[in-house]
C-alpha cells in the first residue's frame, strides 16, 4: 500500500462549495460500520481516488436503505428509510449512484423509483469496469498472476439483478485462473445473509448455509474467494473458518483485490 | 349398431367436457378469490416469454435428462391432438377415420400418413420417456421426489399420470396396429404405412378378421376414455399444469427479481407521517376498505399468486435449489405452493358449500405455513430462478411475513433488534448515525 490518505468528499462540502459530484458513492451501514466490509470501502475509494473520478458520499446523512426490514417484512420501516433518504439524495439533485453493497443497489435501483427517487444505479464493479476500459486505471501484472481465484456470486447483484460479468471479466484482468464453483451464476447458492438472515439465528437444520456454501468453495481449492458484497465477505469468511482454512484461502471483494493488483 | 356408438361417445366424450368445464370454472373463481394485481400490458415481451419458457420448454433443459425426456412427453402430447381431432370427428359421425377419407387422393395424403407416423414415434419415445421417469420416481427415488410434501397423495398423483400415459400409448398402438392388420386383410382404407404399427401388425397375422376389428375398436375406444379420463382427472392434479403453464408463464413477473412490492397502503401512511401539514386524527374516508398488511390468507395473495398455486408442477426444481431446504431447514418452496393450493381449495369447497361469502376459521398463516419455515427463506431468489414455469414462492413468503410482522408483531427478537437500530440509528446495528464517516479517517 503506497499511500493511505484518501479522499472522502461529502455531498454537503461538495455543495458548499458549488460544486455537483459526477457520482454518489452510497457506502451502506457494512460498508460504513462492518470492519471487513469497510476495507472494501477504502479499497474502492483508492480506485476512485487514482482515477479521479469526481464522486461524493452522504456521510452522515446516509441512512440504511431499508432492505433488512423490508426483506424481514417490516414495509413500515422500510418505507420509513426510502422516504427520508430519497428526501436528502433529491435535495442534492443526485442523479448517479454507486454502490459496493448488492442490497443497497437493489433498493436504491428497483424499489426507490416507485417511492419517488429516480437514479441510474451501479454496482462498484460495474463503475471499476469502465475505469479499466477508459484507461483511467491500469493493473500492473503481478499480484494474483497464477493465483487460484473462485468468484461466489452474490444473490442480489446476480440473479435480482442479472449482473454476473462485470465482476468476472475485472477478476479476468488479474490473470489469475478462475475456478467456478459447480453452482454459479444463474444457479448461484445463497451464502446464507439475505432477506434479514444476517441479523437473526438460522431455524433449526443440519448445518448452516455458509458451511455449505463455503465447502463447495473450497472444493475448487482457490487462493482467493472472490466476492461482491460485504455480507457474502462475512459469511464465506466465516465458512472459511469453519473449515479452519484462513491461513491458506482469503475472501476478499473484487474490488479489494483490484486496488491491490493496481497497488494502491 | 352406429346410432349406440355414436351416442356412447357423445356420452362419454362431452360428459368429460362438461365435468372439465365445470372444474375449470370453479379454479377460475378460486384464483379471481385473490386481490388485483396488474400484470397487463407489454404484450410483445410476454408472448415472447410464454413461447420461450412455456412452449420451448427453455428452463427444462435446465437439468438435460428430465428436460427432454419431458419434452418427449409433451411433443407427443401436443401431436397427438391432432389424432384426437380425427377421433372425434369420427366418434361424432359414426365413420372410421374420415379425415383420411377426405385427403385421400389429395396431395395432403401424404402428409396423413407422415403425421400418424410422426404421432406414433413420439408416442414411442413418450413411453420410454415415462418408463423413465416412473424408474426415477420410485426405483432410483430421486432425492426431490422424496421430501415430505411428497408423501401420500402427491407422490401418487405423479404415478397415476405416469402409468395414464403408458395407458394412452398402449392404446394408440393397439388401434393402429389393429388397421394396419385389417389394411392389409384389405378391410380398411389404405392408409400409406405407419411403420412402428406396421411392425406390431406383423406380428397379428393369421389373427381373424373379427379379432382384429375387436383389438382396433378397443385402442380406439381405450384411447378416447383414456384423454376423457385424462381431462376430468387434470383439475385435481399437479397435471393441471399442461394448460396453466401457458398463461402463468405469460403474466411472469418482467421486473428484475430483485424487485419487490411497495406495499401502497403503506406507502400512503408513511406519507401522511412524514408530512408535517398532515392531521394524524384526519378520520379515514368514509368508504376506505379496513387495511390489512401482507397476507394471513389466500385471499390477501393476488390472483397470480394464486395462479402459481395451480401452475406448480410439483417437480421440486425450486426445492432443490433452495439454500434452506439444501441445508436441512423446515422451509421448501414447493410446500409453500402446495399448501397454497390446498388451502384454496379448502376454501373454494366451503365456499361451494355455504355460499360465497363463507369464511371459515383457518388461515393459510399458521394452519398451513409456519413462521418457523417462513423465517428460513434468505431471499435468495433460487426457486423463482429455478421454477420451469416462472412460480414465485418467494413473493408469498414475503407476504406473509409482512403479516407476521406488521400484524402479528410476531418477528423474531433479534430482527426486533434490527428494526429498533434501523429506527434509533439508520443501521441494523448499535452504531451512532454520528460515526457513519469514522472509516474515511480511521487507519
Ligand atoms: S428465495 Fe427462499 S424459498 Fe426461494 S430458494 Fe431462496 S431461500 Fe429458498
Ligand atoms: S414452484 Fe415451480 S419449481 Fe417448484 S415445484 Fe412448483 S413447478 Fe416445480
Amino acid at each position: 500500500m503506497s499511500d493511505n490518505l484518501i479522499k472522502v468528499p461529502t455531498m454537503a462540502e461538495m455543495m458548499a462549495a458549488g460544486e455537483t459530484p459526477d457520482i454518489l458513492f452510497w457506502v451502506g451501514c457494512a460498508g460504513s460500520f462492518d470492519d471487513k466490509a469497510k476495507r472494501v470501502t477504502k479499497a474502492f475509494v483508492k480506485i476512485l481516488n487514482k482515477a479521479g473520478v469526481k464522486f461524493a458520499v452522504l456521510g452522515t446523512e446516509e441512512g440504511c436503505t431499508g432492505d433488512p426490514a423490508k426483506r424481514a417484512g417490516n414495509e413500515f420501516l422500510f418505507q420509513m428509510q426510502a422516504m427520508q433518504n430519497i428526501q436528502v439524495m433529491n435535495a442534492y439533485d443526485v442523479k448517479k449512484i454507486v454502490a459496493s453493497c448488492p442490497h443497497c443497489l437493489n433498493t436504491l435501483k428497483n424499489e426507490y423509483p416507485e417511492l419517488g427517487g429516480h437514479y441510474e444505479v451501479l454496482h462498484h464493479t460495474e463503475l471499476i469496469q469502465s475505469l479499466l476500459n477508459e484507461g483511467k486505471i491500469t493493473i500492473p501484472n503481478g499480484t494474483f498472476q497464477g493465483k487460484r481465484i473462485t468468484y461466489h456470486d452474490p444473490c442480489y447483484l446476480g440473479r435480482a439483478n442479472g449482473i454476473y460479468e462485470a465482476p468476472r471479466e475485472l477478476l479476468a484482468k488479474l490473470d489469475a485462473a478462475l475456478a467456478e464453483m459447480p453452482r454459479n451464476k444463474e444457479r448461484g447458492f445463497c451464502c446464507g445473509a439475505g432477506g434479514a438472515q444476517m441479523f437473526k439465528e438460522a431455524e433449526p437444520g443440519e448445518r448452516e448455509v455458509n458451511v455449505a456454501r463455503s465447502e463447495e468453495a473450497l472444493g475448487v481449492n482457490p487462493d482467493v474467494i472472490a466476492v461482491g458484497c460485504p455480507f457474502c465477505k462475512t459469511m464465506m469468511a466465516d465458512g472459511v473458518k469453519h473449515f479452519e482454512k484462513e491461513e491458506t484461502v482469503t475472501v476478499m471483494d473484487v474490488a479489494e483485490m483490484i486496488a491491490n493488483a493496481a497497488d494502491l | 349398431m352406429h346410432i349406440v356408438s355414436i351416442a356412447a361417445f357423445s356420452l362419454i366424450f362431452l360428459g368429460g367436457i362438461g365435468f372439465f368445464g365445470f372444474k375449470v370454472s370453479k379454479i377460475a373463481r378460486n384464483i379471481k378469490l385473490g386481490r388485483p394485481e396488474d400484470r397487463s400490458g407489454n404484450f410483445a415481451e410476454r408472448f415472447k416469454i410464454m413461447m420461450l419458457v412455456a412452449f420451448g420448454q427453455s428452463k427444462m433443459v435446465v437439468r438435460p435428462v428430465a428436460g427432454i425426456l419431458h419434452l418427449f412427453i409433451y411433443l407427443a402430447f401436443l401431436l397427438t391432438q391432432i389424432e384426437l381431432l380425427e377421433i372425434i370427428i369420427d366418434g361424432f359421425t359414426g365413420n372410421h377415420r374420415l379425415v383420411w377419407g377426405a385427403l385421400e387422393g389429395t396431395a395432403l395424403a401424404g402428409l396423413y400418413t407422415f403425421t400418424i407416423n410422426a404421432i406414433e414415434f413420439l408416442s414411442l419415445l413418450a413411453l420410454i420417456a415415462t418408463v423413465v421417469f416412473l424408474f426415477r420416481r420410485n426405483i432410483v427415488r430421486i432425492a426431490r421426489f422424496q421430501k415430505p410434501e411428497m408423501k401420500g397423495w402427491p407422490s401418487k398423483d405423479a404415478n397415476i399420470i405416469l402409468f395414464g400415459e403408458i395407458f394412452l400409448v398402449t392404446n394408440i398402438f393397439l388401434m393402429n396396429s389393429g388397421d394396419q392388420a385389417l389394411q392389409a386383410l384389405g378391410v380398411y382404407h389404405q392408409t400409406g404405412e405407419f411403420v412402428l404399427s406396421g411392425i406390431l401388425a406383423s406380428k397379428l397375422s393369421g389373427v381373424s378378421q373379427e379379432t382384429l376389428i375387436i383389438i382396433e375398436r378397443i385402442g380406439w375406444w381405450g384411447h378416447l376414455i383414456g384423454i376423457v379420463g385424462f381431462m376430468v382427472y387434470l383439475p385435481f392434479s399437479k397435471h393441471f399444469h399442461i394448460f396453466l403453464a401457458f398463461p402463468n408463464v405469460f403474466f411472469s413477473k418482467l421486473e428484475p427479481k430483485g424487485r419487490f412490492t411497495n406495499l401502497e397502503s403503506v406507502t400512503k401512511e408513511v406519507k401522511l407521517m412524514m408530512d408535517p401539514s398532515a392531521d394524524p386524527y384526519a378520520a379515514p374516508a368514509e368508504d376506505a376498505a379496513p387495511v390489512s398488511f401482507g397476507a394471513k390468507d389466500v385471499f390477501d395473495l393476488s390472483w397470480k399468486q394464486l395462479m402459481d398455486a395451480y401452475s406448480c408442477t410439483e417437480c421440486g426444481r425450486c426445492t432443490s435449489e433452495c439454500p434452506a431446504n439444501n441445508t436441512g431447514k423446515l422451509l421448501s418452496p414447493r410446500a409453500i405452493m402446495m399448501k397454497t393450493r390446498d388451502r384454496i381449495e379448502e376454501v373454494g369447497a366451503g365456499i361451494d358449500k355455504n355460499g360465497k361469502d363463507y369464511r371459515d376459521e383457518k388461515t393459510l398463516l399458521h394452519n398451513y405455513i409456519s413462521p418457523e419455515e417462513l423465517w428460513a427463506c434468505t431471499t435468495c431468489n433460487a426457486c423463482v430462478q429455478a421454477c420451469p414455469v416462472n412460480i414465485d414462492p418467494l413473493s408469498i413468503i414475503i407476504d406473509l411475513r409482512r403479516s407476521l410482522v406488521m400484524e402479528e408483531s410476531a418477528a423474531p427478537g433479534s430482527l426486533n433488534t434490527m428494526f429498533t437500530n434501523v429506527e434509533n440509528n439508520s443501521a441494523p446495528w448499535q452504531f451512532s448515525p454520528a460515526d457513519r464517516l469514522n472509516w474515511a479517517t480511521e487507519e
